[in-house]
């Protein structure tokens, strides 16, 4: 039978029957071999013909050990035992001859009784249902069959794509739409992650796919989502992080589209110049602004200030009990506005100094591109002010600071004007903030030493006696609390003068140095991307690249601590004289208020913490 | 008896082993009925009743011989007794009496023979499994001793061939359907006779010519090259055990016989006259395209005249019922909803009328158990929610609802829904059944009998009193069988839930107490699929056995064997009106069997592969099925033709459903994908045609295309089961395939 011209099936030589009979102790003569062989052949043809019944019945494509045995018992013969494994056992060959073995690994068998962890059971057989197709339309974009758009792909990216979407949308192929899911957080986080690690994916060209990205997560910034209907669900945090997602998109795969950070400011201005919208979008496009860099909240936010100002105070005026969750989340509004504009003073200060020293190419990236962009976006540039009454304080030592800078040649708006207009809308909360964030927001450009030291020499001795005599309080409480006892709930009152600028001294030098380090340690690679980094608002998100984690999520806390601590200090400063007779100043006496309430305040501690841990 | 010469001899020779296979299936069915004859066995149909006493005493003395010569005396002396044979019948023919000395095997094998021949000769039933190992009795086996020159079969075959292919086109189509017979049976005439490297030579020149739908069945038969494999092989085994039948006009016999004749090409026409059955119309040959449509079953096309007895298709009458207009929600539609109530009734149900569809049977045909209460109730609710039905067409499809098994690792066997679409079952690989209750509603079990004695019998609510409410849960599982469960169906009533399993029973469970009731044995091999009568009571059920079996619940025998078939019966489908089973079967042919005499009164063949679902369009009038080749066949029963071949799927199809009116049919295949056709189309081009009923030739419209009107696409789930709603929302169900 080897003579044989043509193999038309698997056959057993009778060379191995031989050998078979020979390991049970039996000779065997050539001719009984062979006919031995050749039936032996038969019956295992028969075997698998037969076995393939059982494999339809089962309405399986492949056959299994069990379908084998089957056929193998109904002809009333032994079964083979062993081989009954759910997965295809792989078929080796060895390399010296012509042999082919399945692979039978050792077990330890000590080693799995003894083992810890009790393996998980089976999970349980389950049955789901969804509505595949509706009047059989579903038809245009099949379950299970990909989008157009993934149709020319290869065979290994469209398994890889089944594998990502199932991966993301578990059973459900109606997830593919974002809006159809609004009312499930956690499906829109588990998405934003999704686009997250596509953005930050090295390999991967995003192309025009970009915009679609962009306008997913922007729907998750802006739209009062199902989700926020309900208050206990914390949407804030997900409108913060498809923030911050939003201006990681744009700042490495900007380039991609052109004209996109116009859109994206544009639609933002929208939303924001929109009253009817609800606070909640509201809140999404003074974070979305905040994301894409104190540019653009220059350029959008500060001009609508502000009208949409009016707004809010009448929300946040507004004391009936029916009112109350609208105020909450006025509250967050307010918040945010705050932080942006911060940021905004900041780093326009910072840029200005930073002018003044020469040094305009210290941060070429940033500097460069956001000159660009405003040149793209002149008509979003709010018309220069006048002011009407300069303060003299932060902007005269700035202005002593950055002595013979250029800045005004560059900004629409002058440093001290916006100030001022902004401390018309947040009184001294704006001060605080404005003067206590860089030594915590850590990490400054390295060239920001040196200013930062003159501002803050400045600020003790200011004209401003009112102000200097608040603000080292401030910080010093703010610096202390967490890094002392942790909770900055323990110094309700405020502490004296004496006490606390021993306390300040130390703490800055504690922090100052501390981020020092973080700095030095992060070094190089740490640098380079920080074109994109200073973006961000370091204060609120600071990444985990800056210093250790646990840095960073004392922050948090202490992030929540210096807000409202700043807003109670007011309270017990209030019949301090303002600074002049500014009109918005009626607006500052409503902020103790604001303190006071301590719901959104709790909500925001719970939003930053959650927030930490996905980065 | 050893060398036969002529034509009755050696058709005797070869009945010797066919009454084995029929002998249970005629006998059962006699037993059943007194005078129903039997259409299916093509056999019994020639000969006479004084003609068969001779050759049944023909076999016996061939028996006879073979125990003496085995020297088993005891069992001679037995035989002889039982069926009264006188010494001398046998002597006469007796030639030396010592064989061989053979084991006590042999000797057990002829006394299985003893014991069949005689209980042949009893008529009584015996539910002994068909496919039993034929006895080695060489007599008996030699059918195909007789053999001309080995060397010259090629010879004979391809001058045959060449015949073929001369003749003019017209014959040649019909002639060509020689080939594959002729060449299994030439091909097993040399193995059985030992000539393996010619019977090799044979198979090599000559299996390319054959039709690609036979390459499965070529594959086993290339696999026997020994005289030994003969034995116990099932194809082989179909192949003596019936004939093959061609269905050829009158012209193109006489040319074949003719040459026949003038070739002197005996051998050949031997092989003609004893294995093959040639149905001889007058008229026009048929062309490939009609001949291919057709053939492609085990044992060839239908004859013609198995197709001609009348089947009663029509719907029962639907009790009458008065429907409570108390709901609020009918009396806000009251003007409305009345009417249209009446017309759906009239327009899905046909029956509803007041006078007797004319081709329904006699309502009391089969006795159909009365309705209960609840039954009623049920038909109120049915009705009401058929006023809601959505009216389905092409422009008008149904939504699709998926139900996926999850973490079913690969187990899922069978489902089934109930009719109002409330419970779901599934049959699992692993042995189990598992219910899932699809509404709100949680499956609750009936309360242990000591705490039903406690409960107050009197009162309003007692049914929800019984009812424990620590069971309540959303699936129970039912454990029982000892082997994968391959057929689920739930009874009419929702009481009851019959599984089928490859341990060879079929299995009643109770759905309020959720426990066995019943294990139904008879097929002592797995069973591939069960169903309830749509009135319950009455269930059938298929199995490897080859035949199907019809139980009553309370019976624990079958009431009526379906015997016929050539291969596992794998699917099994009541007729609307109960009155009628089909049976899909492996041997690619599809049955459909007369409940009241067991008759068998359609075989539909066309299929290429074997048959895994079917479906009867709710009319009653058409039958659709679904094969392993991925078409789908229609066929209309009145005429028993076939109407429509719906071709697409590119894998098995394990589903089929007819929308509640009737007017879509949706098929789901392995491979993954729900198709929807448009079946009113496809019956109405059919029936505008003139048909051709008397010859039984069809046309068939290639035109799947225009019948389809959607294909759906799962996520790597292959679809195990479709199931219309009451208001006709298509449910499919599946077990999601992670590779």
């Amino acid at each position: 039978m080897t003579e044989r011209e043509e193999r038309r099936f698997a056959e057993v030589p009778r060379e191995s029957i031989k050998l078979m009979a020979e390991s049970t102790g039996v000779e065997l003569s050539e001719e009984v071999a062979t006919l031995l062989a050749e039936d032996v052949c038969y019956r295992l043809r028969e075997a698998t013909q037969n076995s393939s019944q059982f494999m339809r019945h089962a309405k399986r494509r492949k056959l299994s050990v069990e379908d084998f045995n089957r056929a193998l018992r109904w002809s009333n013969t032994e079964t083979v035992c062993g081989y009954g494994a759910q997965d295809a056992l792989p078929f080796r060959p060895l390399k010296e001859g012509e042999l082919f073995f399945v692979e039978d690994r050792e077990i330890n068998l000590v080693e799995l009784a003894l083992a810890t962890n009790i393996p998980k059971g089976c999970a349980e057989t389950m049955v789901r249902v969804h509505v595949s197709y509706l009047d059989g339309k579903g038809n245009l974009e099949p379950q299970g069959t990909v989008p157009t758009a993934v149709q020319s792909l290869s065979e290994d990216l469209l398994k890889y794509y089944q594998q990502i979407t199932r991966a993301i949308l578990g059973e459900d192929p109606h997830l593919m739409k974002v809006k159809s899911v609004s009312h499930d957080l956690d499906q829109l986080n588990r998405l934003l992650h999704m686009v997250k690690s596509l953005v930050q994916n090295p390999y991967l060209y995003l192309g025009s796919y970009v915009r679609s990205l962009v306008s997913s997560v922007m729907y998750c910034i802006l739209e009062p989502l199902a989700a926020s209907i309900n208050p206990l669900n914390d949407h804030w945090t997900l409108r913060d992080y498809a923030a911050l997602l939003l201006s990681h998109i744009f700042w490495t795969h900007g380039d991609l589209v052109s004209g996109l950070y116009h859109q994206i400011l544009l639609s933002l201005q929208k939303v924001l110049s929109d009253p009817v919208r609800p606070l909640c979008s509201h809140y999404g496009a003074v974070v979305g602004l905040h994301a894409l860099g104190w540019k653009a909240v220059e350029r959008v936010l500060y001009p609508h200030l502000p009208a949409y100002w009016a707004n809010l105070q009448a929300v946040l005026d507004d004391y009936s009990v029916s009112n109350a969750q609208v105020k909450a989340d006025g509250h967050k509004v307010y918040g945010a506005i705050l932080v942006a504009v911060e940021r905004l003073l900041k780093m326009k200060a910072l840029s200005l100094t930073l002018a003044a020293e020469g040094g305009c190419a210290g941060l070429p990236g940033t500097a460069t591109g956001a000159v660009g962009f405003r040149e793209n976006s002149l008509g979003l540039s709010p018309p220069p002010e006048p002011l009407s009454e300069p303060p003299l304080g932060i902007a005269s030592h700035l202005q002593a600071g950055g002595a013979g800078c250029p800045w005004e040649e560059w900004t629409p708006v002058s440093l001290p004007a916006m100030y001022c207009e902004l401390y018309s809308f947040f009184g001294d909360s704006l001060a605080v903030r404005f003067s206590t964030d860089p030594p915590l927001g850590g990490a400054p450009p390295s060239g920001s030493r040196q200013p930062l030291e003159g501002r803050k020499e400045p600020a003790s001795g200011a004209p401003n006696l009112e102000n200097t005599r608040k603000m080292p309080q401030l910080t010093a409480s703010m610096n202390i609390s967490p890094r002392q006892d942790g909770s900055p709930c323990m110094e309700p009152q405020p502490p004296s003068l004496a006490a606390t600028v021993p306390g300040r001294s130390l703490a800055r030098s504690s922090s100052s140095s501390s981020v020092s380090r973080s700095r030095s340690s992060s070094s190089r690679p740490g640098r380079s991307t920080s074109q994109s980094r200073d973006i961000f608002p370091k204060a609120r998100f600071p990444l985990p690249q800056v210093g250790p984690p646990a840095f960073s999520f004392i922050i948090g806390g202490r992030q929540m601590g210096r807000r409202c601590q700043g807003r109670r200090f007011q309270t017990s400063f209030t019949p301090t004289p303002p600074l002049t007779t500014l009109p918005p100043r009626a607006y500052a006496h409503k902020l103790p208020v604001i303190g006071r309430v301590s719901k959104p305040v709790r909500r925001w501690t719970c939003s930053h913490y959650s927030l930490h841990l996905p980065l | 008896m050893a060398a036969v010469q002529d034509g009755p001899k050696e058709l005797d020779a070869e009945k010797e082993t066919k009454p084995e296979i029929l002998s249970d299936g005629t006998s059962n069915l006699l037993g059943n009925t007194a005078s129903g004859t039997l259409s299916s066995s093509p056999l019994t149909a020639a000969p006479a009743g004084g003609a068969t006493k001779m050759e049944d005493q023909q076999t016996l003395i061939a028996v006879l011989q073979f125990l003496k010569r085995n020297k088993l005396s005891e069992s001679v002396e037995i035989l002889r007794r039982e069926a009264g044979l006188g010494e001398h019948q046998e002597d006469s023919q007796a030639t030396d009496g010592s064989g061989g000395g053979k084991g006590d095997g042999d000797g057990g094998d002829a006394n299985s023979l003893l014991s069949r021949v005689s209980i042949t000769s009893a008529a009584a039933p015996q539910s002994m499994p068909v496919k039993k190992d034929q006895p080695d009795v060489s007599v008996v086996l030699s059918a195909y001793s007789q053999q001309g020159d080995p060397s010259l079969y090629q010879v004979y075959y391809s001058g045959l061939k060449n015949f073929i292919e001369s003749v003019l086109d017209c014959h040649r189509a019909e002639l060509s359907q020689l080939f594959y017979p002729l060449f299994v049976h030439m091909y097993l005439e040399l193995v059985y006779n030992n000539h393996e490297t010619k019977a090799k030579a044979f198979f090599d020149k000559f299996s390319g010519d054959q039709e690609c739908y036979y390459q499965d069945d070529l594959r086993i038969l290339c696999s026997l090259t020994k005289k030994e494999h003969l034995k116990g092989n099932e194809v082989l085994l179909d192949f003596r055990t019936s004939r093959f039948v061609l269905r050829i006009s009158r012209d193109s016999y006489q040319l074949l016989k003719r040459h026949l004749q003038e070739r002197h090409n005996n051998q050949i026409w031997n092989i003609i006259q004893e294995h093959l059955y040639i149905d001889i119309f007058d008229g026009m040959p048929r062309s490939k395209s009609q001949i291919d449509s057709m053939s492609g079953s085990l044992a060839g096309e239908a004859r013609r005249e198995v197709n001609k007895a009348k089947v009663f298709y029509g719907l029962l009458k639907e009790p009458e019922i008065e429907v409570p207009l108390d709901d609020e929600d009918d009396e806000a539609e009251n003007e409305e909803g009345k009417p249209k109530k009446k017309k759906t009734k009239k327009d899905s149900l046909g029956s509803k009328s007041k006078k007797q569809d004319p081709n329904a049977p006699q309502q009391n045909r089969i006795p159909l158990p009365e309705l209960k209460d609840s039954d009623k109730l049920d038909k109120i609710m049915y009705m009401k929610e058929s006023t809601k039905r959505i009216r389905l067409g092409p422009e008008n499809l149904p939504s699709i609802c998926f139900y996926t098994f999850l973490n079913a690792f690969q187990g899922l066997t069978a489902v089934d829904f109930t009719d109002d679409s409330s419970l779901l079952a599934g049959g699992f690989a692993d042995s189990t059944v598992r219910v899932w209750s699809v509404t709100p509603k949680k499956l609750r079990k009936v309360k242990s009998t000591a705490e039903l004695n406690v409960i107050d019998k009197e009162s309003d609510d007692v049914l929800e009193r019984i009812m424990d409410e620590k069971t309540a849960s959303e699936s129970k599982i039912l454990h029982g069988h000892s082997g994968p469960v391959y057929g689920v169906s739930f009874s009419p009533d929702r009481n009851y839930l019959l599984s089928s399993s490859e341990d060879g029973t079929v299995r009643l469970w109770s759905l309020q107490t959720f426990t066995c009731l019943v294990g139904y044995k008879g097929h002592n091999y797995p069973v591939w699929d069960t169903q309830f009568s749509p009135f319950g009571y009455y269930f059938v059920s298929g199995g490897h056995d080859r035949v199907a079996r019809l139980w009553a619940m309370d019976h624990y025998q079958p009431l009526r064997i379906f015997a016929g078939h050539l291969a596992d019966v794998t699917c099994t489908r009541f007729h609307p009106n109960s009155n009628y089973v089909a049976t899909g079967s492996t041997d690619r042919t599809v049955r459909l069997w007369d409940v009241l005499n067991g008759n068998c009164v359609r075989i539909l063949t066309g299929h290429k592969g074997p048959i895994h679902s079917l479906a009867f369009s709710p009319n009653g009038k058409f039958l659709a099925s679904g094969s392993t080749d991925g078409r789908v066949l229609l066929w209309d029963i009145g005429h028993g033709l076939m109407i429509g071949e719906l071709k697409g799927h590119t894998d098995t199809i394990y589903a089929l459903k007819f929308s509640r009116d009737g007017e879509i049919l949706a098929s789901g295949s392995m491979d993954n994908t729900v198709r929807l056709w448009d079946s009113m189309k496809a019956f109405d081009e059919v029936e505008t045609d003139d048909f051709t009923a008397t010859t039984g030739h069809i046309h068939l419209p290639d035109n799947s295309q225009e019948l389809l009107l959607g294909m759906y696409h799962s996520k790597s789930t292959p679809v195990t089961h479709l199931h219309f709603t009451r208001r006709n929302l298509l449910l499919a169900a599946g077990t999601y395939n992670s590779q």
